[in-house]
């Protein structure tokens, strides 16, 4: 996912002169993930550069930059750092468009690695998209394989309003699916791990089904995608899994169509749950699909504490914890 | 180890409050012309003292001395004065019109009509600006629309914006002034952006952002100075530092012990502080900062030492923290007057002429507000339909904002 990534930002420098890259260690260095490794060599400093270490400098740069007509995609480091940026996120870039009656926009991709997995303690796991999906004018964005990242992070940068791009920093080398213990798989052995070279785009607010099902809907992305989806196979319940990608605008036609279809939903992800975006996606079926529920709707979420070091395994929704949720939507 | 007394908090307080005598006796103002003006290219460790004194070019004769005298010949002057003095009756009447029920909400920039006026005409046209709300003289320089800008006081149903924003929050990319925002100092960094992307670019328009003393404390500032100085950006970092954040004194932001200009040389800036009521000083200085950044040595800080002599806003009653007659005691004196003093000792203006001025500057203000009020007012209530109010929240609209605007009957 990490060359899907690169391959994206690559391809968008070479096509349009106005995306310049930008953050802190991305330019010589390449990034402490090595998702920009070489762009600056390919492409020089002028337009692939390290930054000092202010969010809120990165993030009201690519503001002014914007203003000025470039289309700047800026890395967070971890996505746990983009508070102090987020003034200029939500009150500036997710704005400027309305308050200035598209005079000024703001073309920026915000791309930063989220969730836990890698002992990265409550400083380094952090999942904050409910955060972003409640600020008007954002499009959040999280992809959960290398083909939908590429497609996804070409059309947000390609986009003429402010992108939250999420990177589940455990899918950086290989589908993850909720088992620790277990050796880790590459995405070479995963079919979305095919990536085409060049050009391609992945429509932003569009969900996907990943595994089609009669008796219960799975509401989820990034990490938990594969997770959900080891559940299904382990609990022998024949769930339909949705991944949604993009957060908002949200594709409420495709879970619409699978409530409707299955009268059962359980929403997984793995930031804490209250106000968390499951609430939001409750409030929606329910709204929406009120009449064709035959079970109260269930959520798996990471626990409302901090992501603990040495007990993130405790605090991750696995497997085990999703496969409990698919069986209490049956018998609800 | 126990201290010999015990520790005591600092809370800087102002040298006068109501029913006290105004006390200005901490401000030094040395002789106009006393400061050098160097070379474009100084390193910047040579002038580090420029950032405690004050540049001042207007004498007590109201003359022009020293090496910052911009020389320019009188129609230029001329021209500045009469920007001023329509910024001034321009918010004359805008004040008016709000106490009259015409609008929610006014500010006017009175006795900071130099740092508007003098520093646009001191750029070019196609620069950048990332204004504070206080910089209406930068629009009027360049000649934008009074009518245009009344429209956005009264959000009224010619107002380009809407009515999304609140009086005053002007923007205008034709004019190249940036979207005002209400949450201060985030232009000062966005103003940065914009000159860095200039760069990129190999564009030849540079960047200016104007911020307050108060907002200065606020970490965009710093951010603006950091990357203004990592990228040697081209780009002028202005501080209006006018004594006042609604009604702390500048001693709340920092500045008992130091100036705000000091805050440059840290980060390696060139850092000047000049008399922002002596509109040629302020012109001078500008331009000094326009020169360097077009000749790729990047920022100059500057603070423009001035006075608020109105209320923050039409919310704000000053009278209830400094003295009543404060503002008739600044050192500094007012930007018209000294401005008139000065053509007039250069033979170049009269009172007669300068009547002459005042009454069409106010005619022309007072043209442009029949013409805004029929396009309505905030009172009278004529504004674009609700159904814009979920336009451009995204390019696009999302399904969502479409179910909203039929809740709401559109």
């Amino acid at each position: 996912m990490v060359q899907a990534l690169n391959a994206a930002m690559d391809i968008m420098l070479g096509r349009d002169a106005n995306v310049v890259v930008f953050g802190e260690d991305v330019g010589y260095f390449g990034g402490v993930f090595r998702c920009t490794e070489g762009l600056q060599r390919k492409y020089g400093p002028s337009r692939v550069f390290d930054t000092p270490i202010a969010e809120a400098g990165l993030l009201a740069t690519a503001v002014g930059m914007g203003a000025y007509g470039l289309r700047p995609v800026v890395e967070i480091q971890f996505a746990d750092y983009i508070y102090p940026a987020t003034d200029q996120l939500i009150s500036e870039a997710a704005r400027l468009r309305y308050r200035s009656v598209g005079d000024f926009t703001a073309p920026i991709t915000v791309r930063a690695p989220c969730g836990g997995g890698i002992f990265g303690g409550q400083t380094h796991s952090q999942s904050p998209e409910a955060i972003f999906t409640h600020v008007c004018g954002l499009t959040t964005v999280i992809p959960s394989n290398p083909y939908d990242a590429k497609g996804l992070l070409i059309s947000a940068i390609e986009d003429d309003d402010p992108v939250i791009f999420l990177e589940p920093k455990r899918l950086y080398n290989g589908p993850f699916d909720g088992h620790h213990d277990r050796p880790v798989t590459p995405w070479t052995e995963h079919p979305a791990g095919e990536v085409p070279d060049g050009y391609y785009t992945v429509p932003l607010g569009k969900a996907s089904v990943v595994r089609s099902g009669e008796a219960v809907t799975v509401l989820t992305y990034g990490t938990m995608v594969h997770v959900a989806m080891t559940a299904v196979a382990e609990s022998g319940v024949d769930g339909e899994v949705i991944d949604l990608r993009t957060l908002i605008p949200i594709d409420i036609d495709t879970i619409v169509d699978s409530v409707r279809k299955t009268g059962r939903c359980v929403i997984v992800h793995e930031a804490t749950r209250t106000s968390g975006f499951g609430a939001e996606l409750s409030a929606l079926v329910q709204e929406n699909c009120f009449y064709s529920l035959e079970a109260p709707i269930v959520r798996v979420t990471g626990w409302d504490t901090p992501y603990p070091h040495s007990l993130e395994w405790d605090y991750f929704p696995g497997p085990k914890r999703v496969a409990e949720g698919l069986r209490r939507a049956m018998e609800g | 180890m126990k201290n010999a007394v015990p520790l005591r908090l600092h809370v800087p307080e102002p040298p006068a409050r109501p029913g006290q005598e105004a006390d200005f006796s901490w401000v030094k103002v040395p002789p106009a012309g006393t400061v050098t003006r160097p070379d474009i290219a100084v390193d910047p460790y040579e002038i580090r003292r420029h950032a405690y004194e004050l540049i001042r070019v207007l004498d007590d004769n109201a003359a022009a001395v020293g090496p910052w005298d911009p020389r320019l010949d009188a129609e230029t002057v001329r021209r500045g004065l009469r920007a001023m003095m329509l910024t001034r009756a321009y918010d004359e009447r805008m004040f008016r019109a709000q106490r009259q029920g015409k609008t929610s909400f006014y500010m006017r920039c009175t006795g900071e009509e130099a740092v508007g006026v003098g520093q646009a005409m001191a750029l070019d046209d196609r620069d950048m600006t990332f204004p504070t709300y206080r910089q209406q003289g930068l629009l009027i320089t360049r000649g934008w629309s009074l009518v245009d800008m009344m429209n956005q006081v009264f959000s009224n149903t010619r107002d380009r914006l809407k009515g999304r924003q609140m009086p005053i929050m002007y923007s205008s990319k034709e004019a190249g002034f940036f979207s005002i925002s209400g949450n201060l100092a985030t232009q000062f960094s966005q103003a940065v952006g914009w000159a860095m992307a200039s760069a990129i670019k190999g564009d030849d328009r540079i960047a200016a952002g104007w911020i307050g003393e108060g907002a200065t404390a606020e970490g965009d500032f710093h951010h603006a100075l950091t990357f203004a100085s990592v990228y040697r950006a081209p780009v002028i970092l202005n501080i209006v530092n006018n004594q006042y954040a609604i009604s702390s004194f500048q001693g709340i932001a920092g500045g008992e012990r130091t100036t705000f200009a000091a805050r440059g040389l840290g980060y390696g800036l060139p850092s000047l502080r000049v008399d922002g009521n002596d509109f040629l000083a302020v012109y001078a200085v500008t331009r000094w900062a326009a020169d360097r950044a077009r000749a790729n040595l990047g920022s100059t800080l500057i603070e423009l030492f001035t006075y608020r002599a109105a209320a923050h806003s039409t919310s704000d009653d000053p009278s209830k923290y400094r003295p009543a007659d404060e503002a008739r005691h600044w050192p500094l004196g007012d930007p018209i007057e000294r401005l008139r003093a000065h053509l007039v000792a250069r033979g170049e203006w009269s009172d007669e002429r300068h009547g002459q001025l005042a009454a069409e500057v106010d005619g022309e203000v007072r043209d442009a507000l029949r013409e805004a009020e029929s396009y309505g007012t905030l009172g009278t209530g004529e504004h674009h339909s609700p159904a814009t109010m979920f336009d451009d929240v995204f390019k696009e609209m999302p399904w969502h904002l479409r179910r909203q605007r039929q809740e709401l009957g559109y």
